[in-house]
């Protein structure tokens, strides 16, 4: 049996019913690793000994547990931006150094207080600025589907794990698409939940006003499973939600009748690879098929999106990683006063894109241009938030592709900037309004690459985001296909 | 050109980040091309719109002025690039 084959709830099954082990399937995920890494390169660092000291444990747990918890015994791999306690953590950057975190973020926590097993941390695009993973200080990921293409970013590396069936399932953050856009790129699920949905603490911050942690699962229902344990307020993040956390898995019922169902029409641009459109329309059929009502809709403020993000993030990050100092952790040049370490420290410690966005987003709030550049895009922001509020009086989902194109080759796209910036400009606009979306599967292209859907609901409206996305893929199986490695 | 060499020199400064002459020179374009494209956002008017602040316009989370954390100070001073017992040691801040 290919034990790394299986999703969460298959192996949670068999789990419970004692037909295998946590430590054989945290041995068989290692095992995969050691023999396909080397081509894929998904992870920076791995937790071997640990993972099996947790696999032990939850064998025990399962012994006197006649219902454990979903989670109980499976490997998860972490995206390298997530603190984790006595692991090294990178953030795919040179300027922390051996950082050594001295405590478990809340999604972490909450993943081993589930009995969840951490197999390692994923590579990212540092800091999680890139949309490719060609930024990470270290090396640049792999798509597992082709081995030349970029796995997506910035969290490329849980990604390609998961497609590459390296773990069981994975955690990533998304800003501006980095969940959803690399599971586009590898034809996996991958969830951004509501801003305030999840907790943020613990995670090295880029945008304080849109980041937020979500699953990287191979179906939907993996998917609900692990929302479950991440989702709910936590009093160390000031801007999680209070709301209370429904039951996702009794959302995924199949039933799509009169749901409506919005197209925007500002989403099929000319520009977009012929092939991603028609999956998608393909997909929006489908939906019809189940009984859903689609209509078209109008998102006017579209085409501002990526200004505004670009704005609004990089200012965040300007001030988020002001804090990479070289005074109290990380990297510290040897220089002859206070400024020349501050300034040597950071020249030498953070790469290309970092520093660009760190320009952009000091310049866009610095005296004289504040105005200009900060206020107008966060006015411009109320605008597009305005968008998807009408939108929502009309329907109960939007969907539309997750990515103009499937995934690009490694190096295409890194001469100009503006050109990768681009590339985010269907995921970007929900970051902005702090909406739930998640993408799965759809199809592929002529290359066998795969095809991304995005399906984008109200805020605290994962469940109906999860319905939808499960009805379509129980309907078309895309998830099924896996890549050869 | 919108952005001058000088004022991406100051900018730099203002982000503690020594720029190499090359970097600075293809920094001045990058960032010139990608502030053109931000021109697009005059397009709109925005004259009545408040600025965003918050996705969720939920109220400010406030908790009482009371200690809940346990004393650390080894473990926060352990990734210290230079320490003094419970200090971390730093460049002179002051001439």
């Amino acid at each position: 049996m290919n034990l790394t084959a299986l999703t969460i709830h298959e192996a949670s099954d068999k789990l419970r019913r004692r037909e295998i082990s946590s430590v054989e399937l945290t041995a068989a995920v290692f095992e995969r690793i050691a023999a396909t890494d080397d081509k894929v390169r998904a992870y920076l660092t791995l937790a071997h000994d640990q993972a099996i000291e947790q696999a032990k444990s939850a064998d025990e747990q399962l012994k006197s547990s006649a219902n454990p918890a979903p989670l109980l015994g499976i490997p998860i791999a972490v995206k390298d931006n997530f603190l984790t306690l006595g692991l090294r953590t990178t953030c795919a950057s040179k300027i922390l150094g051996d950082f050594i975190p001295p405590y478990n973020g809340t999604t972490v926590e909450r993943l081993l207080s589930a009995g969840a097993v951490i197999v390692g941390k994923t590579n990212l695009d540092e800091f999680a600025m890139g949309s490719s993973a060609e930024n990470s200080a270290f090396f640049p990921t792999r798509n597992p589907w082709n081995l030349d293409r970029i796995p997506g970013g910035s969290s490329g590396g849980s990604a390609a794990a998961v497609a590459a069936d390296q773990c069981i399932a994975a955690v990533g953050t998304d800003t501006g698409g980095s969940i959803r856009q690399p599971a586009a790129c590898c034809g996996i699920v991958g969830m951004k939940p509501t801003y305030g949905r999840v907790s943020r603490y613990g995670i090295i911050a880029f945008a304080s006003s849109m980041d937020q942690v979500g699953p990287m699962t191979k179906d939907v229902r993996d998917s609900a499973l692990l929302l479950q344990t991440l989702a709910g307020h936590d009093p160390a993040d000031s801007t999680s939600s209070h709301l209370p956390v429904p039951d996702y898995s009794a959302a995924l019922t199949g039933n799509l009748k009169s749901l409506r169902v919005g197209v925007p029409k500002e989403y099929f641009i000319s520009g977009m690879q012929p092939e991603v459109e028609h999956a998608a329309r393909q997909a929006v059929r489908e939906l019809e098929n189940a009984g859903a009502l689609v209509a078209e809709i109008s998102l006017p403020r579209t085409e501002y999106a990526v200004a505004v993000y670009y704005i609004v993030a990089t200012a965040e990050a300007s001030s988020n990683l002001a804090r990479y100092d070289g005074m109290r952790f990380g990297y510290r040049a040897d220089a002859k006063d206070l400024t020349e370490t501050y300034m040597i420290s950071r020249a030498e410690g953070f790469g290309a894109e970092v520093k660009r966005r760190i320009m952009l987003g000091t310049y866009v709030l610095s005296a004289g241009y504040y105005d200009a550049y900060y206020l107008k895009a966060q006015r411009v922001r109320t605008l597009i938030k305005n968008d998807f509020a009408e939108a929502f009086k009309q329907c109960d989902v939007i969907v539309t592709p997750t990515a103009p194109t499937t995934a690009f080759k490694i190096g295409e796209k890194t001469q100009d900037p503006l050109q990768m910036y681009l590339s985010d400009i269907y995921t970007i606009s929900i970051n902005l309004a702090g909406l739930p979306a998640i993408s799965l599967p759809c199809g592929f292209d002529g290359d066998g690459m795969p095809i991304g859907l995005q399906i984008i609901g109200n805020h605290f409206d994962e469940s109906t985001v999860l319905r939808t996305a499960h009805a379509y893929e129980q309907a078309t199986e895309w998830h099924k296909q896996k890549p050869k490695l | 050109m919108k952005l001058t060499r000088e004022e991406v020199a100051r900018v730099a400064l203002l982000a503690r980040l020594r720029l190499t002459p090359d970097q600075a020179s293809a920094l001045t374009d990058q960032l010139d091309h990608i502030l053109v494209y931000m021109d697009k956002l005059n397009q709109i008017d925005t004259a009545n719109v408040e600025p965003f602040s918050h996705a969720l316009d939920s109220a400010h989370a406030l908790r009482s002025d009371k200690v809940t954390n346990r004393p650390n100070a080894d473990a926060l001073l352990a990734n210290a690039p230079d320490r003094d017992e419970t200090f971390f040691k730093v460049p002179k801040i002051l001439e």
